[in-house]
């Protein structure tokens, strides 16, 4: 009954969808203040929608939490043997159940906008829900016909398959769901530019609208891409820590993108400039989303000729974003040169800064999206080409170090105009730290052009970020401020864990018998002895480290190679042991013919950073959403005070008229 | 007794799970496979190098960031290289002349990957061109205001 219940919830949510569309759009068919018979029912379909998909996500959820084997996507991806942790997150760890989720973040969003949102003008919000609703029924239709999450089989399984075991772990329990609602919650930010482009609203009020979802969005792509280094450096055995793979890629752009648009938006928000940018990085930051969604879930990545053997699921992603990309991008050309462009600005001005790094954003998402795209578009044609870091790391260093350098000072400059004298003595300091740093790292020893360059930004950044609190009342400053200072602050210090870790990193990988040791940096590893051990639905070896440090106490690091039986499949289990400057990573492997075992350990100084400063840019980000949401509902008390004032002077004023 | 006990299920195992790459799993890995080279300088070469080839049999990883045999075989043969004395460039392209432009992470510049290039050199113009037209007209139209 569940798994049927949640179908037809599905189709139901699909009906609301199309009547949100309808109705929403009748709210632009009559002209501006009329009341449109039709579009009252816009809001609550779009909020009953919402209900409905959230209701049949929770019930594929409980069916893998059951592990019903009857239905088709619980058996091929569960087992009755796995935690139940891992049960619940496999309901997003394969295809359908992840688009299930993803269409449910995405009706669910529509339902926040349309309960919350009472600023912006009925036709603007009818036109914006209209689009939601347009957008969401393309992949209710994706999921319905295509993919059905809730497909039974004719006779129950006796026991499920299983999910992949690099799957099973606790960072995947947390960087999909994150990493999906950033992606989807760009999906009101496109809307929103779609709703106020198609009824001419781009104005500071609308920025306003559309701020916290891009910057919420925002937060949730930065910490599910920091999430998903992690799991990757740590569960993938070997320390890296980004492989500049097509799926990490595909979650990079919308970020870059989203990282562009959040930017612009403040702008229009504060000085009423960049009009025309902010639709267009509106409309590129969810084009991103649904392209990052195609090259994960068409198959496209793990061959392109097994996607044109069976392309019934890509091709209908594919549709469907050359309708909602090129539709919105056909509007924007059409309705773009009627947008008048906002204020004007110098180019030595914060606006000025702002527009310079949104280029070197995008800049940098057409390298990405380049290297990317490239190689399956040859693999089309046969030829086979491989880009990888060799490519992508220089080729967005050439747009990314203008872009920091910029960043170091923009936060600096005025609104409107400035003169580059005035920050003079704040320029000097950030260009002297910049090159102490670089000459003090290259008198110790000669390292890589980028790694040493990054050595050298990372502390100009530093204090560059904390600049603008200069000769400041600490107090008064307002949040969203501090929320930049410290957002600018975590690229500094991430950008320092990945100098040092691309600079400084030790590697050590020998065969060593029970009671050798081996030396890293200033550890030295003794293999105490290695036994198999046994969990719920793995076997493995287990390695005793003993981990001294100089001469310090012994610290055990265990980690182990387990081998998986449903399905079979061989994973490391790195062991960590993390100090405040760096990690050491330790890794196990197979035997070796004359008893010896292979062991391979990393000391990786400052690799930490790396997510440390990925929290901290997220942090900034809700610190700014905090600090809007204070401003903006002490602005609502504010004038609901007005109007009662206002209402009672009238009153008064009125009152006598009735006596005389 | 416990040794034994693990041996024989090691066994079971084997038996019991055949995985893809079986056969070649059971060969001992080749010596350099998971060994570094005595010397500093020439493994950090070699590291360097294997960062750059991609493990053919896995989904994007580079051979330094794979298990997989044949990623320890192709290890192998790039350490030992090193040590023979070739030079990094001599052993990529003795890789892409046996396996193809695939192996290599590092796109070279040739007729099937030149729009690798030529499209960021156009990047680079474009965005020049925007910030010009964006920038640089905004200074005169301040200038006159001014």
């Amino acid at each position: 009954m569940i798994a049927e219940i949640g179908l037809a919830a599905l189709w139901l949510a699909a009906a609301l969808a199309v009547l949100q569309m309808v109705s929403g759009a009748m709210a632009l068919r009559v002209p501006e203040g009329e009341a449109a018979p039709l579009a009252i029912y816009t809001r609550p379909a779009a909020i009953v929608q919402a209900f409905l998909a959230v209701l049949a996500f929770f019930l594929l959820l409980y069916s893998f939490a059951v592990t019903d084997l009857s239905i088709k996507l619980v058996a091929t991806n569960s087992h009755s043997m796995k935690p139940l942790i891992y049960k619940l997150t496999g309901t997003w760890g394969n295809h359908e159940g992840s688009m299930l989720l993803w269409v449910g973040v995405l009706a669910a969003s529509g339902g926040l906008l349309a309960a919350f949102e009472k600023r912006l003008p009925e036709r603007t919000m009818g036109a914006t829900l209209a689009v939601q609703g347009f957008v969401a029924l393309g992949f209710y239709a994706f999921l319905l016909l295509s993919s059905n999450p809730f497909e039974r089989l004719p006779v129950p399984a006796v026991e499920g398959t299983g999910l992949n075991p690099l799957l099973q772990d606790i960072g995947l329990a947390i960087h999909p769901p994150t990493l999906y609602a950033g992606y989807v919650g760009l999906s009101v930010a496109f809307s929103l530019a779609m709703g106020a482009l198609l009824t001419r609203e781009v104005n500071p009020s609308f920025a306003r609208a559309m701020r916290p979802w891009v910057l919420g969005a925002w937060v949730l792509l930065t910490l599910g891409i920091t999430a998903g280094s992690f799991w990757a450096y740590y569960e993938l055995g070997w320390g890296g820590w980004w492989f500049w793979d097509p799926v990490e890629n595909a979650s990079l752009m919308p970020w870059l993108a989203a990282t562009a648009l959040m930017h612009s938006v403040s702008v229009l928000a504060a000085r009423d400039a960049l009009r025309t940018w902010t639709i267009m990085l509106g409309v590129l930051a969810f084009s991103m989303s649904m392209l990052g969604t195609f090259l994960v879930r068409s198959g496209v990545l793990t061959s392109v000729h097994a996607f044109a053997v069976d392309p019934e699921r890509g091709s209908f992603i594919l549709a469907l974003l050359g309708l909602y990309i090129g539709g919105a991008f056909t509007i924007f050309a059409l309705r773009a040169g009627a947008v008048a462009e906002g204020k004007r600005f110098a180019a030595t001005s914060r606006e000025g800064a702002l527009v310079f790094n949104n280029v070197m954003l995008s800049a940098i998402l057409a390298i990405v999206l380049l290297g990317t795209l490239y190689p399956l578009l040859t693999e089309a044609f046969d030829v086979r080409v491989s880009v990888g870091p060799p490519y992508f790391n220089p080729a967005s260093a050439i747009f990314a170090i203008p872009m920091l350098l910029v960043m170091a000072v923009g936060p600096l400059l005025r609104w409107r105009a400035d003169k580059p004298a005035r920050i003079q003595f704040e320029m000097l300091l950030i260009a002297a730290v910049l090159i102490g740093a670089i000459a003090l790292v290259s008198f110790f020893g000669s390292y890589p052009f980028l790694p040493l360059l990054g050595l050298g930004l990372a502390p100009a950044l530093a204090v560059a970020a904390v600049l603008p609190l200069r000769g400041r009342n600490l107090r008064r400053v307002p949040a969203a401020t501090w929320g930049m200072v410290l957002a600018h602050f975590g690229v500094a210090v991430s950008l320092f864990g990945m100098a040092c870790e691309g600079a400084f990193t030790q590697e050590r990988l020998a065969a060593v018998a029970p009671g050798g040791t081996e030396q890293v940096g200033d550890f030295s590893v003794t293999l105490e002895s290695v036994a198999p051990v046994a969990g719920p639905n793995w076997t493995a070896i287990e390695a005793r480290l003993a981990v001294r440090q100089g001469d310090g106490e012994p610290v055990i690091l265990s980690p182990q190679a387990r081998n998986f039986w449903s399905p079979p499949q061989a994973t490391s289990e790195s062991a960590l042991l993390t100090k405040w400057n760096g990690q050491l990573y330790a890794v196990i492997g197979n035997q070796a013919e004359d008893g010896r075992w292979q062991i391979r350990v990393w000391w990786k100084p400052f690799v930490t950073f790396i997510w440390y400063g990925g929290i901290l840019i997220a942090l900034g980000g809700v610190l700014a959403i905090a600090g809007r949401v204070r401003v903006d509902v002490k602005r609502r008390k504010a004038v609901k005070l007005g109007d009662a004032r206002r209402a009672d002077l009238e009153a008064l004023g009125a009152a006598p008229v009735p006596a005389e | 007794m416990i040794r034994a006990a693990f041996a024989a299920m090691l066994v079971l195992l084997a038996v019991l799970l055949p995985r893809p790459l079986g056969a070649q799993d059971t060969m001992p890995p080749a010596p350099y496979a998971y060994n570094q080279l005595d010397d500093p300088r020439l493994e950090a070469e070699a590291a360097a190098l294997m960062h750059t080839l991609r493990c053919l049999k896995c989904q994007s990883q580079s051979i330094a960031d794979s298990d997989a045999p044949m990623a320890g075989d192709m290890r192998h043969q790039v350490r030992s290289r090193i040590l023979a004395g070739e030079s990094p460039d001599q052993i990529r392209s003795w890789l892409i002349a046996r396996y193809g432009d695939y192996v290599s992470y590092e796109p070279e510049v040739s007729s099937t990957t030149w729009p690798l290039f030529a499209v960021p050199v156009l990047v680079i113009l474009l965005v020049a061109g925007v910030l010009l037209r964006r920038l640089g007209k905004r200074r005169s139209d301040a200038g006159e205001a001014a």
